[in-house]
């Protein structure tokens, strides 16, 4: 007995540290919870609409059309995007292409153009274009770059050693490639085409432009014309079905399995293929797509501009557009930063099964297309909590949930940089833990921040679908207005907003290129 | 009988040139090591015996052929020159099986079967097949990475450092291993190292690399022994260098007259003995007088780090590990004596 007591005498006098971590947690979780909140409601739509009716709504020619297009397009443009990607990958990183460097910006570049600017520029050269091939065509163009940068950081993370090692074992250069470079981008490829296809779900503006039926562009219309709840609703429920098996897809390919580095050796400088007299009949290929994804928005952006003259640059309209823009987008990119820190933080420094699941939870979330968002807070808005319907706060929050990982990725890998041990000497020197984390960590991981900022920012600008849904009355974003006016066919009228988004976008894609080199370490 | 010849083999990366002239015989079946400083450029020379690279100027002839020379080369594919670098280099997407199989061009059945013949042959369980590289220990990596390379029974093996990553017990066990199964395949072997030691224990013929040449080939003994100056004799091992005179098959120096290997060379010259020649007793009287004095003792258990200072040469003193049965301190006057031969640099 008197042991016991000894025991309670040793530990009473102790304080609990500080539970900076607790709260921490608890503002994760309660962002968490908010970022779950459309997929809670694509689950409460199923089971309040009922069975009956599900089945009915569901299980219809409808339906079942939107489904073959949709999964034709995914099935016929991951291919070819992954194809399009591998290759210019390997040419711009491991041959003598001439201009290798101006070739791999320019795979990267077409991302400053919005999706539906591509799909503007395909239809002002060619007006007749529309349908899945179109679609195809357009989401190739639009969307490689998603799996051309990680693939090519694959590509340069490779250890040249292993190549070699296949060469001395017998196989010829084709072989190793295929044998030993193809599998180790396994992930790369994985990553960038769920990517991909999640985009091909989501995106509005891009199929609506050529007339060919999606998921999204079917329940916008629904949304539009009837303000029918409950057929959106299913319309949606099987749009979330569709990106559950795209990503369940992806984890399967993936496996679970790292394909770490063996060993400490040093990586060598990587060979570079001589191309010799396949030069120039592979040159064509980058000049091909640069001239698809650049050339044709170039072309036609520069025929309206030429053809508009000074009458299409009414300032004041354009200028009142671009302020709210960019006020919405600095609102936005801020707001989803700063609840990507507590995350970002717990996932570096208390990295254990809840951190990683709640994690989880924001991708899982911001992998919901922007439809299905903006559908979930307008009916609860509505419904419940009619103050925030069409406000600011409402669609910030609709940016958070779906740019959330972009500035959790930039904020994780400078937060990763700095040692913990900053931390721990700033309160060994009498500072609080919030006041050790501010004066260390955060000040030290201000620039993973501001790129955090400046990713989903882009990510803001160019946004449509959820803003056209859930902005405030009076409000024009520039892609709003040049989505209003080229679906006026005032082709020439929406060109400097076009323009606008595009330069906006270039700094920020420049970033995303920079970006992925400094994670390969180079 | 050679198998291996390397003439005026030359690379230049930009100005540096990382070798300068390295000609080089292997015999059938034998086991060399090329041992040298890092940078020295013996990883270089492993590349282009390979095949990775190519000489500047220079042939390599295998068997008789020619593998690289001023027309052109074999590319590494066809050579069929077996290697195993540093950390063992497996692909860490394929299990233990399919990496001991990459090279075989055989049906599934058939790999799997030379696999588990090559594990057994290498000193590692089957059970192990099926495993990822990322679950094996570093020692068990390097004998996957071995018996990968065996799988095609290559003409030629080349080891580029393939110990320095295990540590100490487990390097020389690991060395041992392969030393083995190579000379049981009758495999001529190359290895690159930058240890002495290892180079010293594994080969038939020792090749000292500097700054992109090679300062000597010869037996291990014979280059231990009789090293071409005084660095490639102390990259060997511990030397002792002393000025001398020699004349006939005597040297005169600071440790008296020492016999020397009678040769036509006459006058002052510097001469090498190497620290187990050299005996220290405590000096007693005229019986065994003194020549020499203790300087600083650093105590390591059985034997003691310990530095010796000359009558004759009171600016000469060497360090030695003297036994510890004798407990000589600081200042103590001893008897130095030499057993064999000096060597005597020309």
């Amino acid at each position: 007995m008197s042991s016991t007591a000894d025991t309670r005498l040793m530990t009473a006098p102790r304080y609990r540290l500080p539970a900076a971590s607790s709260w921490t947690m608890t503002i994760a979780v309660l962002v968490a919870l908010l970022a779950l909140l459309p997929l809670g409601f694509v689950l409460w739509a199923a089971i309040a609409t009922g069975w009956d009716t599900a089945v009915l709504l569901i299980f219809r020619s409808r339906v079942a059309e939107l489904m073959v297009d949709t999964i034709l397009l995914v099935l016929l443009t991951i291919p070819i995007c992954t194809i399009l990607a591998v290759t210019l990958a390997w040419l711009t990183e491991r041959t003598d292409l001439p201009g290798a460097r101006l070739w791999s910006w320019l795979c990267v570049a077409p991302l400053a153009v919005p999706a539906f600017v591509h799909s503007y520029a395909w239809v002002g050269l060619w007006p007749g274009i529309h349908g899945l091939g179109a679609g195809v065509a357009i989401s190739v163009v639009a969307y490689f770059p998603f799996l051309y940068l990680p693939v090519s950081a694959a590509f340069r993370m490779l250890d040249p050693a292993l190549e070699d090692q296949a060469a001395s074992l017998g196989l010829a250069p084709a072989a190793v490639l295929r044998r030993v470079v193809l599998p180790q981008l396994r992930l790369a490829i994985c990553g960038g085409a769920l990517l991909i296809g999640l985009h091909l779900l989501a995106e509005y503006g891009l199929y609506a432009m050529i007339r060919f039926d999606t998921f999204t562009t079917a329940i916008i219309d629904q949304f539009q014309s009837t303000y029918n709840g409950v057929a959106a609703y299913m319309l949606a429920l099987v749009l979330v079905a569709c990106c559950f098996v795209l990503l369940g897809l992806e984890a399967g390919l993936r496996g679970r399995r790292r394909y770490a580095r063996l060993g400490p050796g040093v990586a060598r400088h990587i060979r570079v293929t001589h191309l010799g007299r396949w030069t120039y009949p592979l040159l064509v290929i980058p000049v091909a797509t640069a001239a698809f994804s650049l050339g044709i928005p170039a072309l036609t952006l520069g025929h309206w501009l030429v053809a508009g003259g000074a009458d299409i640059w009414r300032m004041d309209e354009i200028g009142l557009a671009l302020g709210q823009t960019l006020v919405i987008c600095l609102i936005g990119g801020f707001a989803t930063t700063a609840a990507a820190v507590p995350i970002a933080w717990l996932s570096v420094r208390r990295a254990n099964r809840s951190s990683r699941f709640l994690e989880g939870c924001y991708y899982l979330a911001s992998s919901m297309p922007g439809v299905v968002v903006a559908l979930a807070l307008v009916t609860v808005t509505v419904r419940v909590l009619l103050p925030f319907y069409q406000t600011v706060a409402t669609i910030v929050l609709a940016y958070v949930i779906m740019f959330l990982p972009r500035a959790l990725v930039s904020l994780r890998s400078s937060i990763a940089q700095v040692p913990v041990e900053l931390e721990q000497a700033a309160a060994s020197l009498g500072r609080s833990p919030g006041n050790a984390l501010w004066s260390t960590t955060v000040r030290l991981a201000a620039p993973g921040a501001a790129a955090g900022v400046a990713l989903s920012s882009l990510g803001i600008m160019n946004e449509l679908t959820a803003t056209q849904m859930l902005a405030p009355n009076g409000t024009r974003t520039l892609a709003m207005a040049f989505w209003a006016l080229s679906g006026e066919i005032d082709y020439a009228g929406a060109a400097p907003y076009a323009v606008l988004m595009v330069l906006f976008s270039l700094p920020l894609t420049w970033l995303l290129h920079h970006q992925s080199k400094k994670i390969a370490g180079r | 009988m050679t198998f291996l010849k390397l003439d005026s083999l030359r690379k230049h990366y930009g100005a540096v040139a990382a070798l300068d002239g390295v000609e080089l015989c292997v015999a059938s079946g034998s086991r060399t090591a090329i041992v040298g400083p890092s940078g020295c450029g013996k990883t270089t020379l492993l590349r282009l015996i390979a095949g990775f690279d190519a000489p500047d100027a220079g042939a390599i002839l295998l068997d008789g052929e020619v593998m690289a020379d001023a027309h052109g080369q074999v590319p590494a594919h066809l050579r069929n020159i077996g290697i195993v670098a540093q950390d063992g280099c497996l692909f860490p997407h394929l299990s233990v099986a399919d990496n001991i199989g990459f090279g075989l061009k055989t049906d599934r059945e058939a790999r799997h079967a030379r696999a588990a013949e090559l594990m057994e042959m290498v000193g590692l369980d089957q059970a192990m097949l099926q495993r990822k590289p990322d679950q094996l220990s570093g020692g068990q990596q390097q004998r996957v990475a071995l018996a990968r390379a065996l799988a095609r029974k290559p003409r030629l093996m080349l080891l580029d450092e393939p110990f320095s990553a295990l540590d100490t017990g487990l390097r020389v066990a690991t060395r041992k291993a392969v030393a083995d199964v190579l000379s049981a395949a009758g495999i001529t072997t190359i290895l690159v190292t930058h240890d002495q030691q290892e180079a010293l224990a594994f080969a038939d013929q020792l090749a000292v690399m500097r700054a992109g040449r090679l300062a000597q080939v010869g037996t291990p003994r014979e280059v231990y022994a009789r090293p071409v100056d005084a660095a490639t004799a102390s990259f060997l091992g511990e030397a002792i260098v002393l000025p001398a005179r020699v004349r006939g098959a005597v040297a005169d120096s600071a440790l008296g007259a020492l016999p020397v290997e009678a040769g036509d060379f006459e006058g002052d010259a510097s001469i090498l003995l190497r620290p187990e020649q050299i005996s220290v007793q405590r000096a007693q009287g005229a019986s065994l007088p003194a020549n020499g004095t203790i300087g600083d003792v650093a105590f390591g258990g059985s034997t003691c780090d310990t530095q010796v200072t000359l009558d004759g040469a009171p600016s000469l003193s060497f360090r030695l590990d003297i036994p510890n049965r004798d407990m000589l301190l600081v200042g103590d006057r001893v008897a130095i004596s030499v057993s064999g031969k000096a060597h005597v640099f020309r």
